[in-house]
């Protein structure tokens, strides 16, 4: 089967399903729900059906239209969008049928309007996986910028409006101030923006323009929440549970960790950075990120927040990996995109049920719900494992493949991370775990916040425990992800 | 002859002749018709001749046959051409669109006159565009600039008289600094026309006067191209006057006058000046950047949306400088594309604030919360035009601003200030514009009819609804194109590229 | 004695410059057209001056004279055209003074700017 058309018609899948829903609009919103099934079904399969040829080493390509000269608007598919595609694909169906618990189990408004927005988030999270160059990738990395600011401010009062404004102001001014001209610059140097392997600009650049121009690309990429470009991460909390459930644990921030990827690996290229001593900071810059995000982490109270500075360590993780320069490294990297994308989406349903089912938010809240929502906890402990890395969950299969690579790199300040990372999540992680099963509820609050709920909608618990049971089945069921890298690595 | 050879002239004279006889249209909608009737013509010669030019190179016409240097010649090169395009589809696309939001504004009566003045603004604006020769360049920019001060003054508030007033002081001071300029010019070359007076000007030996001339003819063109700091006629007169004037006005008036500038400085005055290209750059990139930022920063305060928009347009003809003083081939492209670029994003701006205007009568940002709820459609088109402001990818602003940075970048540590201060300004963009786009959305819902404050009490309380489709359907046409040209950029690019060349064609 | 020579010139740049004072100046809106007025005027001198060739006459060709000097007459035919379009800004301008006197009863730049002020 020819993979051109099926790019463009991951592209267009979900925007005709965005004009689908809206026609639909709220007057019948079981009709409009199907819709975003149907959509993201239909999406599934076409991005799934990629796969194979993809892995019979095919890269099919596709060209719109040229938008400056010897510059298009050029898809093409590689191993780690692949990757990308792939997962938030799936994730978008799970999360659909959480969303309809969750939007109509808390009476959200503006329900047309969320479904809409998040299909074109979901068409842009595929134009980044799939972009052929860099220029297109940026195109789509605003886009979906803009589309998540309505999802993020979708409550539209004042302190969600502020924070909104944090979300939208850090990620544009990162990106136009910093990512463009890095862009530019590469462009002027180099005279291609397209995604080589090897890199491109080898042989161009040299000495510590290369480290300043890693600069401007990895501060400029802020999704990847890089200390100090982070703040937006914890702001845009205020968003519904499924937006910060999907885009924020899973499609954007995975679009930075992916985006700073692609650059290491096909614009910079391995080697050359491998031997410029002036980009040796990126793997401090990350380091320091882990460690002082899980302090902060540490002294959360509530739940989502706690959430969002775990997902700042953890894709700083990811950066870590991507910058050790090792084969093992890599495949570390990009196996914690997935692994970490599983664990993340499944707390923060947990924590959405939570709201959802009591009004909950804080961790000190927390005491006891373990009997009162079994299965939302369940996953919770699943997810919250798999962040701290301790198998049989996901996380453990990506920390393993990131110490192979830091031993191979002989980087032990990496190891040192690692395991302090690792007690560092534990801190922060098992205290709820042990509030939530074997505290008692506090009885003083029964009255005031209603404690005699039970579960939260059917559609929420489907729903995590999907999420809960991939995040399990990964520690077994890995190998298509590793068969993805090793075509990766065997070019690095 | 066929009627393609005269193509030229008919760019101009079609709406000149037409004009006085939409003064005789007294019927219902009938002056608007034949008005629109002519834009539609206009435009449809400027498509004609820019497809000429992308064949030919340029089209040349002799009037009445006398050859130039003797006789009038008019000239479409491929930039005259961009601009054509620009001022005739900017003007078609307001009278198109724009009548409902006309119809309110100016009475029944007064109509004709109005559309009449119209018709001229658009055949001194075209007129300035493809005349071969300075003197009718003067004569075209006083019929355009007598015409839009009309134009103006037709606002419905009486602040347009005093600004418009302001702005005919400035604007013939302006028109006379290049008078004297041309007169200067002529007295040492014995021509007016511009491609004779290059050549002439090789043999002049004391260019003493020349340099006075071109001082004078720089500063009275950037007066009327509201180039900081010879902008303040603009803000006021754009605010007050009537909105679909704005949108016409703000899409290509100053625009035609960089054009003129351009020209005058590349094709007669670097050739010719010894160091005159040095001279030109460092005084016109601090021009360009103080009024980039400058004007931006006003633009960060300021609650009335037109106003703001206005500041915002002379923050852009900023850029358009800055990309014109680099005095390459990558910089001009830049500058003339931002040309392009700017029309179209400020067209779906100032489109968008005339069908917000059907339904709210205070522009103020105070008075617009939570009225994109009312008026989706209208903001949501507020919106892409906005983007394409700010330059976000997709968008044909961002075309303009990817051309000026790698323009800028290769001054080398100049250029890197330059970015930084263009960027810079994209971000306050990013920050007025965002200022809007959250009032609009997620202010306070005015309840139905409050927002003038003084229907407050009355019986009958108007409702807020989404502006007239016919003007949204024009109002997303421009914000399409927005989309399209940073999709697909190669007409304006080819043309200004063109444009650029042919400039620095004379350069050592 | 070369400057005073250029007397013509000397005397254009001093109405010139009569003319922009009035209009920087004054704040009577009439004082300041007729600033306007005088500083085109200026421009018309300028192009006057410089189409005179010593020794000319008008330039109307007569039958039986063929070594008459001639002034330029291009630069006449183009002041005419200037003074039309000075005429029409003149005229344009004080009928906006009209309209402002209507208005806002005053034609004082500061009251003006006071009255919008006030609103």
């Amino acid at each position: 089967m020819s993979g051109d058309w099926q790019i463009l018609a991951a592209l267009l899948v979900p925007l005709i399903g965005a004009i689908g829903v809206a026609l639909v609009g709220s007057k019948r919103p079981n009709l409009r729900e199907t819709v975003t099934f149907i959509t993201a079904a239909v999406l599934l399969v076409v991005v799934w059906t990629l796969l194979p040829g993809l892995l019979a080493g095919e890269r099919p390509e596709i060209t719109v239209t040229e938008i400056l000269p010897g510059l298009s608007l050029k898809f093409q598919i590689e191993p780690l969008g692949m990757m990308f595609a792939a997962l938030a694909s799936l994730l978008w169906i799970v999360n659909s049928i959480y969303s309809v618990g969750y939007m109509r189990g808390n009476k959200e408004q503006h329900q047309t309007r969320f479904y809409v927005l998040f299909a074109v988030a979901l068409s842009a999270v595929m134009g980044i996986a799939f972009a052929g160059n860099l220029l297109t990738l940026f195109i789509f990395y605003e886009i979906l910028t803009l589309s998540t600011y309505p999802l993020v401010a979708h409550k539209g009062d004042a302190k969600t409006v502020a924070s909104a404004r944090i979300y939208l102001g850090i990620l544009l001014a990162t990106s136009i101030g910093l990512f463009l001209p890095a862009i530019i610059w590469t462009y002027m140097v180099t005279g291609t923006l397209d995604f080589v392997p090897g890199g491109i600009l080898a042989g161009h650049l040299s000495g510590p323009a290369v480290g300043l121009l890693l600069v401007l690309f990895v501060f400029g990429i802020g999704k990847a929440a890089l200390m100090p470009v982070h703040r937006w991460l914890p702001a845009a909390m205020v968003a519904p549970t499924p937006v910060s459930a999907l885009l924020h644990a899973v499609a954007v921030v995975k679009a930075g960790v992916f985006t700073i990827t692609k650059v290491i690996i096909y614009i910079f290229g391995v080697d050359l950075l491998a031997v410029e001593p002036s980009t040796d900071w990126l793997l401090y810059a990350a380091i320091f990120t882990v460690i002082t995000a899980s302090i902060i982490a540490l002294r959360q109270t509530n739940l989502k927040r706690l959430l969002a500075y775990s997902t700042i360590a953890q894709l700083s993780y990811i950066v870590m990996a991507a910058a050790i320069l090792t084969p093992m490294a890599e495949t570390g990297a990009s196996l914690h995109i997935v692994a970490h994308a599983f664990g993340k989406i499944t707390l923060f349903f947990a924590a959405g049920s939570i709201y959802v089912a009591s009004k909950k938010t804080e961790i000190g809240q927390l005491a006891g719900i373990g009997k009162r929502m079994p299965w939302t906890m369940a996953a919770f402990t699943i997810g919250a494992l798999s962040m701290i890395g301790v198998p049989p969950t996901a996380g453990f299969v990506s920390k393993w493949y990131i110490l192979g690579g830091a031993f191979q790199a002989d980087s032990y300040i990496v190891i040192i991370t690692l395991v302090l990372s690792t007690a560092l999540n534990a801190a922060y992680f098992l205290p709820i775990l042990y509030k939530a099963w074997f505290c008692d509820e506090d009885t003083a609050l029964t009255n005031d916040h209603g404690n005699n709920h039970g579960e939260s909608p059917t559609a929420m618990v489907v729903a995590l425990t999907i999420t809960a049971a991939l995040t399990l089945l990964f520690m077994v069921l890995n190998q298509p992800v590793l068969d993805l890298e090793s075509q990766l690595v065997g070019k690095i | 002859m066929s009627i393609h050879q005269h193509l030229p002239a008919l760019q101009v004279v079609v709406p000149m002749l037409i004009a006085p006889l939409v003064i005789l249209m007294r019927g219902r909608g009938l002056a608007w018709a034949m008005a629109t009737a002519t834009s539609v013509m206009a435009f449809i010669i400027a498509v004609s001749l820019t497809n000429a030019v992308v064949e030919a190179g340029s089209v040349s016409y002799a009037m009445g046959s006398w050859q130039a240097p003797y006789g009038i010649e008019l000239r479409v090169t491929a930039f005259s051409a961009l601009l054509l395009l620009i001022v005739t589809a900017a003007s078609t696309i307001t009278l198109l669109f724009g009548k409902q939001s006309i119809d309110s504004q100016i009475e029944q009566h007064r109509q004709p006159m109005f559309y009449a003045a119209w018709l001229l603004a658009l055949a001194g604006l075209v007129g300035i565009v493809v005349a071969g020769d300075a003197f009718n360049i003067f004569v075209f920019m006083e019929v355009s600039s007598l015409a839009s001060y009309i134009l103006i003054a037709a606002g419905p508030n009486r602040q347009a008289m005093p600004s418009v007033f302001k702005y005919l002081v400035m604007g013939t001071i302006g028109a006379t600094f290049y008078l004297i300029g041309v007169g200067l010019i002529y007295m040492m070359t014995g021509t007016l026309n511009l491609a004779d007076m290059e050549v002439r000007l090789q043999e002049v030996h004391d260019l003493k006067p020349i340099v006075v001339a071109a001082g004078f003819i720089t500063v009275g063109l950037a007066l009327k191209a509201a180039v900081f700091p010879l902008h303040v006629w603009l803000p006021n007169s754009y605010t007050y006057a009537p909105h679909m004037v704005t949108a016409f006005f703000a899409a290509c008036a100053t625009k035609v006058s960089l054009f003129v500038l351009l020209r005058f400085e590349f094709l007669v005055f670097q050739p010719n000046l010894v160091d005159y290209a040095g001279q030109f750059t460092a005084f016109l990139i601090p021009l360009a950047v103080i009024g980039i930022l400058f004007a931006s920063g006003v633009a960060l305060f300021e609650t009335h949306l037109k106003r703001l928009l206005a500041y915002s347009s002379v923050a852009q003809v900023g850029y358009i400088l800055l990309g014109a003083s680099m005095a390459t081939a990558a910089g001009l492209t830049a500058g003339i594309m931002h040309m392009f670029n700017h029309a179209l994003a400020k067209g779906a701006l100032f489109l968008a604030i005339a069908c917000l205007a059907t339904q709210v009568s205070n522009l103020r940002l105070n008075k617009l919360g939570g009225i994109a709820r009312k008026m989706p459609w209208t903001m949501a088109a507020f919106v892409v035009g906005g983007l394409s402001l700010v330059g976000i990818p997709g968008t044909a602003g961002f075309i303009s601003k990817w051309l000026l940075i790698s323009a800028v970048l290769e001054k080398g540590t100049l250029g890197i200030f330059l970015v930084v201060a263009v960027l810079a300004s994209s971000l306050m963009a990013v920050v007025y514009f965002w200022r809007i786009v959250e009032v609009a959305y997620f202010g306070d819902a005015p309840a139905d009819g409050l927002t003038d404050g003084l229907t407050e009490g009355l019986t009958e309380q108007p409702v807020l609804q989404e502006a007239p489709k016919w003007m949204l359907f024009g109002t997303w046409f421009v914000a399409l194109a927005n989309i399209y040209y940073g999709l697909n950029p190669s007409l304006p690019l080819l043309l200004s590229s063109q444009a650029a060349s042919n400039l620095l064609g004379q350069l050592p | 004695m070369e400057l005073l020579g250029l007397y013509n010139y000397w005397a254009y740049v001093a109405i010139l410059m009569i003319g922009f004072y009035a209009v920087i100046a004054k704040s009577n809106l009439i004082k300041k057209l007729i600033g306007l007025s005088i500083f085109q005027s200026a421009v018309f001198l300028l192009y006057i001056t410089m189409d005179k060739v010593d020794g000319g006459t008008a330039p109307i060709i007569q039958a039986g004279v063929s070594d008459q000097i001639y002034s330029n007459p291009l630069p006449q035919v183009l002041i005419l055209t200037a003074i039309v379009v000075g005429i029409s800004t003149m005229a344009l301008g004080l009928a906006i003074v009209v309209r402002i006197k209507e208005s806002y009863g005053t034609i004082e730049e500061d009251q003006i700017h006071l009255l919008d002020q006030r609103k």
